[in-house]
């Protein structure tokens, strides 16, 4: 049993409303698994059905090998962090700290050190005596974390906390986050809807769409074989490009353009003819030197430039459909000017246009 | 033009300036003023009226202050007037209406915070019947249930009694103070009923260490509806008790509106004066202290 909550399908419905269906999910000990997905996925209520503040409708969650379905949330060996911070407004810092310990009749020596412990590591030491309205949002989120922290569980919910800071403190919690985790070894799951977080902390990342689980794996997996063309679409920013086309006798054609697929790795065994979709990340088109080495080149005309900074984002069309390339920041090229693209049919994906299934 | 010198700057500038006299502010403060004088000039008659002495209020000068003044009609109103047969003024009657007013108040609001605090947190089977079914109390006309309510009190013992009256009150006021509660405690972060169950907190100790102490607001919202009127209710005081236990407002009317005598008018406007002077200053205290659970409110995490 290394499984540190296992999640047996699980039914979720409010009224006649499906929110989750026969949804299982094993989570390994120590592992972060980030929960993904567009609002009203169900995402959240999964937190919650594993928090235990939603009774589910059927099915089993078991976390550390007991069934902890019918149990309380204070009972399930949880902490949990939300993303309105949810501090205790009356009570300082430390109260925040102490009042789970306090309920759970800690000797008072052991509260002390363990509230210790927790701002030490979170380096909120200085504020123990303040109310959370005298603290920044950072400090709040962190004081949070820290009622989490003393409880001394062995799996943390996350349910969006950063999603009320700004970008950058956003990016630095995000990364003391996974700091914390490097150095707690615990079970997380992490519920946000923001792709860059749950590909720089994930283990493994769920994506979830109306109740269910369309993909579980790894980040690279996830941005690299994206199973259907919900989640090609839903991950990767700028989203990917989907050309409308078919495939005949071994090659994808969409209006003019024709595209061999000798180096497809297939996951059904070998192309089948038929009506497709063809996807490609627009940072896997080459520009420039680079393009005499792709397998396939177009000529395109610039059609807009959006300048990042660190890129440029290129409108253009291919084969009659809207596409966009990354360029370098640097790279030199005007609206209207004439590119050359290097495409790799290794690097796309390719889905099923009725089932939008990955072939 | 980053490095425009200030002083070569012409045109408007700077705030707009604004007209003292606007036609504007003439049409806003001449109504405030119209509106202030209309509610304040009774209570000046009133104030007047009762430092006055009887044959002063004879001559009819109702606007002009007291010649002689005379604290003579405050007194006798607290402790001389005739309530229908007894005469001890209002003083009997003032402490009724304490005695009915507070427990009224505790309890009713400790009632009502509970089960508003239950139908905005712990949905349980059956809580939007029992919403709607206490809302619907809300809209019934006291008068419907004032005889069924006396065979009840009777029943039970209490008709007649103080006690009876509190628990009318209590009962009386839980539609809308429950109304309130829930909609207060509703409005507060749903999270945060959240995290203290994942910090094991129970029912009553969320409650307590939670959610009450984050409601000063609504419970001086409660405390201000429940105290006027409670202490200004005056059909279950007369309907409910006896002359014993009549509260205050039953006092002054039977001072008032007796027909014997002379009409003593400086008497009855101190007398309306006293009874009214609780609830006033209920407003005053508490309206501070309303304000300021506000402005506390506003800033929470």
């Amino acid at each position: 049993m290394n499984n540190s909550v296992e999640i047996k399908n699980l039914d979720l419905q409010f009224g006649a409303v499906k929110v989750l269906q026969d949804l299982n999910l094993d989570i390994g000990k120590g592992e972060f698994l980030v929960l993904l997905g567009s609002s009203g996925c169900g995402k959240s209520t999964l937190l919650n059905c594993i928090a235990g503040l939603l009774d589910v409708t059927a099915g089993q969650i078991h976390i550390n090998g007991t069934n902890v379905t019918w149990a309380e949330p204070s009972e399930r060996g949880i902490g949990m962090v939300f993303q309105s911070y949810a501090l205790y407004p009356q009570m300082t810092v430390e109260g925040n700290l102490s009042f789970g310990l306090k309920n759970a009749k800690l000797p008072k020596a052991e509260i002390a050190q363990r509230i210790k412990h927790a701002s030490e590591i979170l380096q909120i030491e200085p504020l123990l005596k303040r109310k959370p309205a005298a603290l920044s949002g950072g400090q709040r989120q962190r004081v949070a974390i820290g009622r989490a922290l003393v409880r001394d569980v062995d799996v943390f919910l996350f349910d969006e906390p950063l999603s009320n800071l700004d970008a950058k403190l956003r990016a630095d919690l995000r990364v003391e986050i996974k700091r914390l985790h490097q150095r707690l070894e615990n079970t997380m799951i992490y519920v946000t809807h923001d792709q860059i977080e749950a590909m720089t902390l994930a283990d493994r990342i769920a994506i979830m769409r109306g109740g269910q689980i369309m993909q579980l794996g790894t980040p690279d997996d996830i941005y690299g074989r994206p199973v259907n063309k919900y989640v090609a679409g839903f991950i990767g920013s700028p989203s990917m490009n989907f050309l409308d086309g078919t495939i005949q006798n071994g090659a994808f054609k969409a209006g003019d353009l024709t595209v061999p697929l000798a180096g497809y790795d297939f996951a059904s065994g070998g192309a089948v003819d038929g009506p497709t979709t063809l996807g490609i990340r627009p940072e896997h088109v080459t520009t420039g030197q680079l393009v005499s080495d792709a397998p396939i080149q177009v000529d395109v005309i610039v059609e807009l430039i959006e300048p990042t900074g660190s890129d440029k984002l290129i409108d253009c069309q291919v084969a009659g459909h809207h596409f966009r390339v990354r360029m370098e920041g640097q790279a030199s090229v005007s609206v209207g000017q004439t590119l050359r693209l290097g495409i790799d049919p290794a690097r796309a994906s390719l889905f099923d246009a009725a089932t939008e299934e990955r072939l | 033009m980053v490095d425009a010198s200030p002083d070569t700057l012409s045109g408007p500038q700077g705030p707009r300036p604004r007209k003292v006299l606007s036609r504007r502010n003439i049409f806003l403060y001449g109504t405030l003023f119209v509106i202030t004088v209309y509610y304040a000039l009774p209570l000046y008659v009133m104030i007047v009226t009762s430092l006055k002495g009887m044959p002063e209020i004879r001559l009819g000068n109702v606007f002009s202050p007291p010649v002689e003044m005379t604290f003579e009609p405050w007194v006798k109103a607290w402790s001389e007037a005739c309530t229908g047969l007894t005469c001890n003024g209002l003083s009997t009657g003032f402490w009724n209406s304490v005695r009915i007013t507070i427990p009224s108040v505790i309890l009713s609001i400790m009632i009502a915070s509970v089960n508003g605090y239950a139908l905005a947190n712990w949905r349980f089977k059956g809580a939007d019947v029992f919403f709607t079914i206490l809302i619907f109390g809300a809209f019934i006309p006291y008068q419907v249930m004032l005889y069924p309510i006396v065979i009840m009190l009777r029943e039970i013992g209490l008709y007649g009694s103080l006690g009876g009256l509190v628990l009318v009150h209590t009962i009386f006021g839980m539609p809308i103070l429950t109304l309130l509660f829930r909609n207060y405690f509703t409005s507060l972060p749903e999270e945060l009923f959240k995290a203290a169950r994942v910090d094991g907190a129970g029912f009553w100790g969320i409650y307590f260490r939670i959610m009450v102490p984050m409601s000063l607001p609504i419970f001086t919202v409660a405390v201000i509806l429940q105290v006027t009127g409670i202490w200004n209710d005056f059909l279950f005081g007369v309907v409910y008790t006896g002359p014993e236990t009549y509260p205050m407002t039953v006092s002054l009317n039977n001072i008032v509106n007796s027909t014997q005598g002379v009409k003593e008018y400086n008497v009855n406007m101190a007398a309306t004066l006293l009874t009214g002077l609780v609830p006033l200053s209920i407003y005053f205290v508490s309206g501070r202290l309303f304000v300021r659970g506000i402005a506390a409110g506003a800033v929470k995490g």
